[in-house]
């Protein structure tokens, strides 16, 4: 852990601003609303957050298909926005990119081995040989073998772990360092989440790769991430290690999650669920103060309605984002 | 994509609609291989005496399949083969010729027309003939005497004299009436014609032809100029389905690409799209092509380039501009950003492609629309001017009164293709709208 | 068996017509479920487990290739019903359905209010008030606040229409709702806001609920009775306590074991391999090609066979023992 920082992204804004005919705008949606933290090469991160929560935003701006109203994404140090062209393409080389749904996330009309040629092509990486054999060895890394059988097909004739399987071959061939999986496995069904993921894990493994996995599933990620960030109405509300968030929860909107998410457990049909009141805020006029004061069992008024809390460090490398902590105390 | 097409084996309209346009097609490829362009061009100009042996205004040979309909076929006879040709020399330098040229008929009706042609041969006194007609019920009938001069031609049908002595019936109906029976009906029998010429010099030849005109020819006829419409009709087919296929190839694509382009960019460059395309959508097409036509030039192509622009800017710009602001949003097209796939590249490689599908169906179906306008344009007298077209014939009929005068088979012909290319093609489109919007199969 | 059961189900199968051939997508399905119980469906995408909710409300595509088996609701032969007596006897009063992202295809120009009235005073023939006053009841109970119903379903979040799209199920006070993956596409909060609102409603009301869901964690917070579907067919039908304890049939513990537990448990496992096509699928077991414990009289089928108390399985590891 004592590489310098592969992505740092600093008090990151992104925001949308609302379009209506004839009437100017309407509003800004802020998706993304002050956002700030830093990762590793080879580290392996989840955001987790609600739909709506601004994740999938983030992600985005990290891969520099969004444009952030402030803040910086810093990449090797370099702040995405002052690269130039021919930077920018290199900065897409490093990166690879895994979508929610594999289906839309490949193109109907390319077969399996014109999809994986096509980032190879574009960034002219060697002949036309040599590209096929990086194609062979990137299926095989994703187990589709016999390569054969796979190279001519089209996406339509793929199960949906196939077609993620190809989709991740795809945004590994480039041999990038920074591997972005938006919500990689909701789409698919419970019995092929797992091989999908344990494969991300595995390339992540293998290639050092920093993975940031994009996801409202706390239990998944828990089991193939060392860190989480845990997000809530466009803001980070808490980051550590998975253990310290999972044994200490600090953040009532962390332990509300928690305590929520089920497990196939016969108890559960005699017991209700303490769950928070309300629904996450608009993004258009969120709550000043905190952001989850309105639903927050711990609310203290005058001060979680008053001020943003910045982030405190009750322990060392877990950061949360509560006026609870503001003296540092650490309740368990 | 290919297994789409190969869907449409199910549907027996599409097969139906399928062999229409290889028909169709099968005819346009033997048309241009059987008649190259510059014959065709020459053969519709018509111009000296290309079609000087083929009846005017002629029916199609196939009326006679029809019961109780027997009429004539062109007779040609010559006394270079079929005819007789005797020369006998008779004193000197003259020399007698005894042609005669005999032949059966066996038709219910007259000719349409009478025609002899003299090829004499000769330095400076032509030869000289008597012209006998010979009936089956053994009348021989004077034609009358006449000096031969280069590529003489004797009208016999125009001969007022000899209408005169056929009871003032024209002379191809007097020559054949059955003097026995009490009204105008053709004898049936062998007819001779004779003609007994005098050769004044040495070396000098005389050989005649005679024209029995029918009232059919061909498949399909022949108009007012004596020029088979078979020419036109598959010549017309070809240019039909070219002209159908380049303008909707033509402004499929560019429509395709343009909508592509205003979505991929948005901003002005969508909004000025959408405006051209409005303005268009109101300005109507037909005038602005006769202005052309009129104005500048009424060849094909100078028309067809007209017709793709205006088609570009067309009413499909918006719906596919509507499935492009979908494919614009695809996580693939995200996905290809991510990887560093240019602008270009995404409208040409990622979103056109996607479209085309959806496109097929409508493109088939927009084929016979072009070359209904096609055709519409020639109607209008802005055909192509040296083309053999659908189109043109349909003018001429118009032109000449064919309707008025009974002679349906002048616009039947052209007709009957337009409905089978509208036919054939609505045909196929509308099965591969069931194959590629799979919502309509059920239905 | 069949007496004072609520819903009866033998031999059900539905198949669909395809170009390539006959999808079996409910193949002799049976079941028993018992008054104020929810069972819940389980399976993968594919496994046939909507297709076994249209099966028994008899929403039937055009292209049914086969449509048999025994179906009764408390003792009335529903199979043998024509189509109109059905549609006014049994669906919506008798067995009502969430259909499957329904809070998507609310009618956006209706307000809420109206939209749940509307079978009230069509069907049960209740004046403006009075249905005023049902709905009001209803949409209370599914935690729908009083003045949301004179709004519109896009000024509703995602929970509230789906609260909205159960109060319309419940509206005519069916003795069967049949949820279709009610909470698949909410949040974990609004989800588990759900799993309570239908625990009250299955205490409160005592309405049977058949839960179909992919998802086996969210469904043990409802279901007393466990069905397991694989490749169009129940492979394992159990009293829920026992099967979350202990699943038996290869399948089922292979699933249970693919779900990521967020406290203790191992690393989830997945199932390699995929199931069968449905059109024309394998003799034997559907399962055998991807079991760990296939033996050669996999290659027969099995037949479901009590092996406990409520418990059902369709595996030769547990009939075996029983004839020898």
């Amino acid at each position: 852990m004592q590489d310098e920082p592969l992505l740092e992204v600093r008090d990151l804004h992104v925001w949308f601003g609302l379009r209506r005919w004839g009437f100017g705008h309407a509003g800004v949606v802020r998706a993304v609303d002050g956002v700030s933290f830093t990762l590793r090469p080879g580290e392996a991160a989840a955001v987790v957050g609600e739909s709506g929560s601004g994740k999938s935003t983030l992600a985005k701006a990290i891969l520099g298909l969004n444009r952030p109203a402030k803040g910086q994404v810093i990449f090797e140090g370099k702040p995405l926005d002052s690269l130039k062209p021919r930077e920018m393409r290199w900065y897409r080389s490093q990166l690879g990119y895994v979508q929610q749904d594999p289906y839309g996330a490949l193109p109907p009309f390319m077969s399996v081995r014109r999809i994986l040629g096509e980032p190879l092509v574009i960034n002219k990486v060697g002949s036309k040989p040599e590209r096929e054999q990086r194609i062979r060895e990137a299926l095989e890394e994703v187990k589709l073998t016999p390569v054969e059988d796979f190279l001519p097909k089209f996406p339509h004739m793929l199960s949906g772990g196939q077609q993620q399987r190809v989709v991740i071959a795809r945004s590994t061939i480039m041999q990038p360092r920074l591997l972005v999986a938006d919500e990689p496995v909701s789409m698919l069904d419970a019995s092929v989440r797992v091989e999908i993921l344990e494969l991300l894990q595995k390339q992540q493994e293998a290639h050092n790769l920093l993975l940031i996995y994009i996801t409202h599933d706390l239990s998944t990620a828990r089991h193939f991430v060392q860190r989480i960030l845990v997000m809530y109405a466009a803001k980070i509300v808490e980051q550590a290690s998975v253990e310290q968030l999972l044994d200490n929860p600090l953040h009532p909107y962390t332990r509300a999650l928690i305590a929520a998410i089920p497990e196939p457990d016969p108890e559960n049909a005699a017991t209700f669920k303490d769950v928070p009141p309300g629904e996450p805020p608009s993004l258009l006029h969120p709550p000043t103060g905190c952001r989850f004061h309105p639903r927050c069992p711990a609310f203290m008024k005058g001060i979680c309605d008053v001020k943003e809390p910045p982030d405190f460090e009750p322990q060392v490398g877990h950061l949360v984002a509560c006026w609870l902590y503001e003296r540092g105390q650490v309740e368990s | 994509m290919m297994t789409a097409l190969w869907e449409l084996r199910r549907y027996p309209s599409a097969l139906v609609g399928l062999a229409l346009i290889l028909t169709l097609t099968g005819v346009a490829i033997y048309g241009v291989i059987a008649i190259p362009y510059n014959e065709a061009l020459r053969l519709w100009r018509g111009g000296g005496d290309i079609w000087i042996e083929h009846p005017r205004n002629a029916q199609p040979e196939w009326v006679n399949l029809f019961p109780g309909n027997n009429l004539p076929k062109t007779i040609i006879l010559s006394s270079r083969e079929g005819g007789t040709k005797r020369v006998q020399v008779e004193s000197g330098e003259l020399k007698s010729v005894q042609i005669s040229l005999g032949f059966d008929y066996r038709y219910d009706d007259f000719p349409s027309e009478l025609n002899l042609f003299f090829d004499p041969k000769f330095k400076e006194r032509p030869p000289h003939v008597s012209l006998f007609w010979l009936t089956p019920d053994g009348r021989r009938l004077t034609l009358g005497d006449r000096s031969v001069g280069p590529s003489e031609r004797y009208a016999v049908s125009l001969d007022q004299r000899l209408a005169r002595r056929l009871d003032g019936n024209p002379p191809e109906v007097g020559l054949f009436a059955d003097p026995a029976a009490p009204t105008l009906q053709p004898l049936k029998g062998e007819y001779t014609l004779l003609a007994e010429g005098l050769l004044f010099e040495k070396g000098a030849d005389l050989d005649v032809r005679l024209v029995v005109y029918g009232q059919v020819h061909g498949l399909a006829g022949t108009d007012h100029l004596r020029r088979d419409i078979t020419v036109a009709l598959l010549w017309g087919t070809a240019v039909a389905l070219a002209f159908g296929l380049l303008a909707a190839v033509g402004s499929s694509i560019c429509t395709l690409i343009i909508a592509a382009i205003g979505v991929w960019y948005g901003g002005w460059a969508d909004a000025s799209i959408q405006r051209v395309t409005e303005l268009n959508m109101i300005l109507p097409a037909l005038p602005i092509l006769i202005l052309v036509g009129t104005l500048y030039s009424r060849s094909i192509w100078v028309i067809l380039g007209i017709v793709i622009l205006l088609g570009i800017f067309s009413a499909s710009i918006k719906v596919y501009r509507a499935i492009f602001l979908q494919v614009r949003e695809s996580p693939y097209i995200e996905a290809s950003r991510a990887y560093g796939a240019g602008n270009l590249r995404i409208i040409l490689l990622y979103m056109v492609p996607r479209v085309i599908p959806v496109l097929v169906p409508g493109f088939v179906t927009l084929i016979p629309a072009f070359v209904f306008l096609e055709a519409s344009l020639a109607i209008l007298g802005l055909g192509d001017p040296v083309l053999p077209t659908w189109g043109k014939v349909l003018n001429d009929a118009q032109q000449n009164g064919a309707l008025y005068k009974g002679y349906y088979y002048w616009v039947l012909g052209p007709a009957v293709l337009l409905m089978i290319t509208g036919l054939g093609f609505a045909m196929i489109g509308l099965s591969m709208d069931r194959i590629f919007n799979p919502r309509l199969r059920e239905l | 068996m069949k007496e004072n059961s609520l819903l009866y189900a033998q031999d059900l199968r539905l198949y669909f017509r395809t170009t390539r051939g006959a999808v079996q997508a409910v193949d002799r399905v049976s079941f028993t479920m018992d008054r104020r119980q929810a069972l819940a469906v389980l399976g993968e995408s594919g496994c046939g487990k909507s297709s076994l909710a249209r099966a028994i409300l008899r929403l039937l595509p055009r292209n049914v290739h086969t449509y048999s088996g025994e179906l009764f609701l408390n003792n009335q032969d529903l199979m043998s019903m024509g189509e109109e007596s059905f549609r006014q006897e049994v669906r919506w009063s008798g067995i009502s359905l969430v259909a499957q992202a329904a809070m998507n295809s609310l009618n956006p120009v209706v307000r809420v209010g109206e939209q749940v009235a509307e079978p009230l005073e069509i069907n049960q023939h209740l004046n403006r008030r009075e249905a005023r006053d049902r709905v009001r009841e209803l949409l209370q109970m599914v935690g729908v606040p009083e003045d949301f119903l004179n709004r519109y379903p896009f000024e509703l979040s995602g929970g509230m229409r789906q609260r909205v799209v159960i109060a319309m199920a419940l509206v005519a006070d069916p003795y069967l709702v049949i949820l279709d993956e009610p909470t698949s596409a909410l949040d974990v909060l609004t989800q588990a806001n759900i799993m309570n609102v239908l625990k009250r409603i299955k205490e409160e009301k005592s309405t049977s609920f058949l839960l179909i869901t992919h998802d086996i964690a969210t469904s043990s917070e409802l279901a007393d009775q466990v069905a397991v579907m694989y490749a169009g067919q129940l492979v394992e039908v159990s009293d829920a306590a026992s099967f979350f304890y202990q699943p038996l049939h290869p399948y089922s513990r292979k699933l249970m074991a693919s779900v990521p537990r967020l406290r203790g448990g191992e690393k989830p496992e997945f199932i390699p391999g995929q199931p069968p096509s449905l059109i024309n699928p394998p003799g034997g077991c559907r399962f055998a090609n991807r079991c760990p414990f296939r033996f050669d009289r996999c290659q027969e089928d099995p037949p479901l066979v009590k092996v406990e108390q409520e418990r059902w399985v369709k595996c030769w590891l547990y009939s075996a023992d029983e004839e020898s």
